[in-house]
Formats: structure tokens, sequence, C-alpha cells
């Protein structure tokens, strides 16, 4: 949706409000900081140099809920953990995503066990899983974009 | 030292000191392990500890076993080292009845306190005289003991492709 060929002389530019404000936001997606375990490393280096995540306005990790948008669940969940989480993801203000990292975080992985849970959904709502253990970067990068797809796939009713 | 081993003279000092304490003593590949009765615990430790020749000063680690389905079920080991004298002892102590467990050694390494709130957290040993047992790696609210054998071992069923809608089912999804 090129500006550019909407705008003509008129220096007006007419669009839907949805498109604006979804726009908006995938441009400006802050994750926040939620390495639990190996899937962490992975997710650094999506963030540093090499694949550099703030192509994707990306531009840092926040370790703040209260800064952040996307939580990013990289590594097994323990019981003693869960509740933590859920707190952290409660003072996270709207609008929030969850992305869902790796094996452990979406399904319990190879910890079929007592102390791991079995999928962080079932604590928070999730919104995308990356598969791998761990994901490469580039996976990471591919649930981001599929986050991205989701969100400009919202609508004004979905923001109530 | 020059022409007794250590285990011979663990074996010695404890045997001469508490005459009938010791169970039995093995050795396994260099390590010295001594069976003692769950009673004399804390004198043998405080023996060791307090010996010239011993000079145990190091508690290292307190461990758990449980042996289901033998009698008795659990025993715990004290694997107690020498910092002067640079040597390990291995003291055993079988437990018939958890509930009934042996003696606190807080009195004798204040460490123990610590290692034995571990102990009864994953294996539910309890120590006679440690008012401190609660929960140290789980939830404060949880149920059971999970290192214990009969304890199970997931609590949720693999999804596959074949059970996938039947555990979709009932799996407790998080709302927003």
């Amino acid at each position: 949706m090129g500006v550019e060929q909407k705008l003509g002389n008129m220096g007006v530019v007419t669009t839907r409000l949805e498109d604006l404000v979804n726009w908006g936001r995938t441009n400006s997606m802050w994750p926040m900081l939620f390495g639990l375990a190996c899937c962490a490393i992975e997710m650094m280096s999506m963030q540093a140099a090499h694949y550099d995540a703030s192509r994707f306005g990306m531009e840092l990790m926040r370790p703040s809920p209260r800064q952040s948008d996307v939580m990013i669940v990289a590594g097994r969940v323990s019981r003693k953990m869960a509740p933590v989480l859920r707190r952290l993801y409660d003072q996270m203000s709207e609008p929030k995503w969850v992305i869902s990292m790796g094996d452990c975080a979406s399904c319990g992985g190879v910890f079929n066990n007592y102390a791991i849970v079995q999928g962080v959904d079932e604590i928070v709502p999730v919104d995308v899983y990356v598969a791998g253990c761990p994901p490469r970067p580039e996976a990471l990068i591919d649930g981001i974009m599929t986050l991205h797809e989701k969100v400009r796939g919202e609508g004004m009713k979905d923001w109530a | 030292m020059s022409d007794v081993t250590t285990g011979e003279l663990f074996y010695q000092k404890v045997n001469q000191a508490f005459p009938g304490a010791i169970d039995r003593a093995v050795e396994f590949r260099g390590e010295h392990t001594l069976v003692i009765r769950q009673a004399s615990l804390k004198d043998v430790c405080l023996l060791l500890r307090d010996n010239e020749e011993l000079a145990c000063n190091l508690l290292e680690d307190i461990v758990a076993d449980d042996m289901l389905p033998e009698f008795p079920r659990f025993a715990v080991n004290y694997h107690i080292y020498s910092i002067p004298k640079n040597h390990y002892i291995r003291i055993r102590v079988p437990v018939e009845d958890p509930d009934d467990g042996p003696e606190t050694l807080a009195a004798v390494w204040p460490i123990a306190s610590w290692l034995e709130i571990e102990v009864w957290d994953l294996m539910g040993i309890t120590f006679k005289g440690n008012d401190q047992l609660r929960r140290l790696f789980l939830p404060e609210d949880w149920q059971g003991h999970p290192l214990r054998k009969d304890y199970p071992l997931g609590y949720e069923e693999v999804q596959f492709s074949f059970n996938w809608q039947a555990i979709d089912a009932k799996k407790p999804y998080a709302k927003d």
C-alpha cells in the first residue's frame, strides 16, 4: 500500500484506521526478554548483529513488562516458574502477544515430567508457536513475521 | 596412618568407640562406606568430627536413596570429608520409616540443616530435631515427594497425531 501512489499533490492520505494502527503496532513491537534455557541463546542471536531484529522494529529486548508488547517465552517453564510468568504477562500493557519459542515452551519437549509445564499455553494464551530444539534464529524471525501477519489481520473489534 | 588404610582407620575408630554401631563396612573402587544404625548416627558423626586422626570437618552432601520394593526402603548417605587429612568417608543409614527418620546433624555440621531440608523436599524423609523442614525447590503448595519411586513420572499423556483431539479437548488452555 504505497503511500506515494495515493498521495498525489493534495498532501492528504486516506486509509482505514485498522490498517494505520496495525501498521504502527507491527513496526514497533518490543519483545520482552524471557530467556529460560538454551533457546535464549538463539533469541539473543536473533537480536544481535548477524540476524538483526531491529530490521523488524524490535530495537531492544525489554526486561520490563510495562514497556514490552510481545513476550518470547524461550525455554522450558518449570512449575515453580509458571506463576511468575503469568504475573509478568499480566503486568504487560495491552496490546500484548506471546510467542512460544521452541519445543519445551510449546509442549514440554523432551521433559515429560513432574517439574516442567507441558506447554506454556496452559498459563498464557499463545499466538505463535515456533518449532525446533532450539529453533534457529531464522525460525524465530519467521515466527515474528507470522505474528506480524496475524496482527495486520486484526480488526477493530479485536482491540476491545 | 602409614600401614592402615583409610577404611580400616575409620572402622577401627568407630568400632572402638561404639561397638555394634556399624552394620557393615563396604569398600568399592577406593570409596569407603560405613553402614551405621540409625540410633547411633549422631554419636558416630561427633566422633568423626572431633577425633584428631579422623578430623572430618566438612559435610559435603546428604543424599537419599529409594530402594523400592526392598526393606528398609530408604537410606540416607552422608558424604563427609576431612580437609586436614584429605580423606573421604560415606556414612549410610538405612531408614525403615521415613516419618521417623534419623536425627538431625545440625549440631555437628551446621550445613546439615539445609541439606536435610532438600532431602525432605524431594524424598520425604524427616529428620528428628530439624524444625525447618519445608519446601525448598518445589512450590510451597506441592503435594508429595517427587524423587520417590512410586511418584508418577509425568502428569500429562503425550500428545501424538492419533490421540491429538482427545488430549486437546481436556488440555487446560489459559484464558486471556
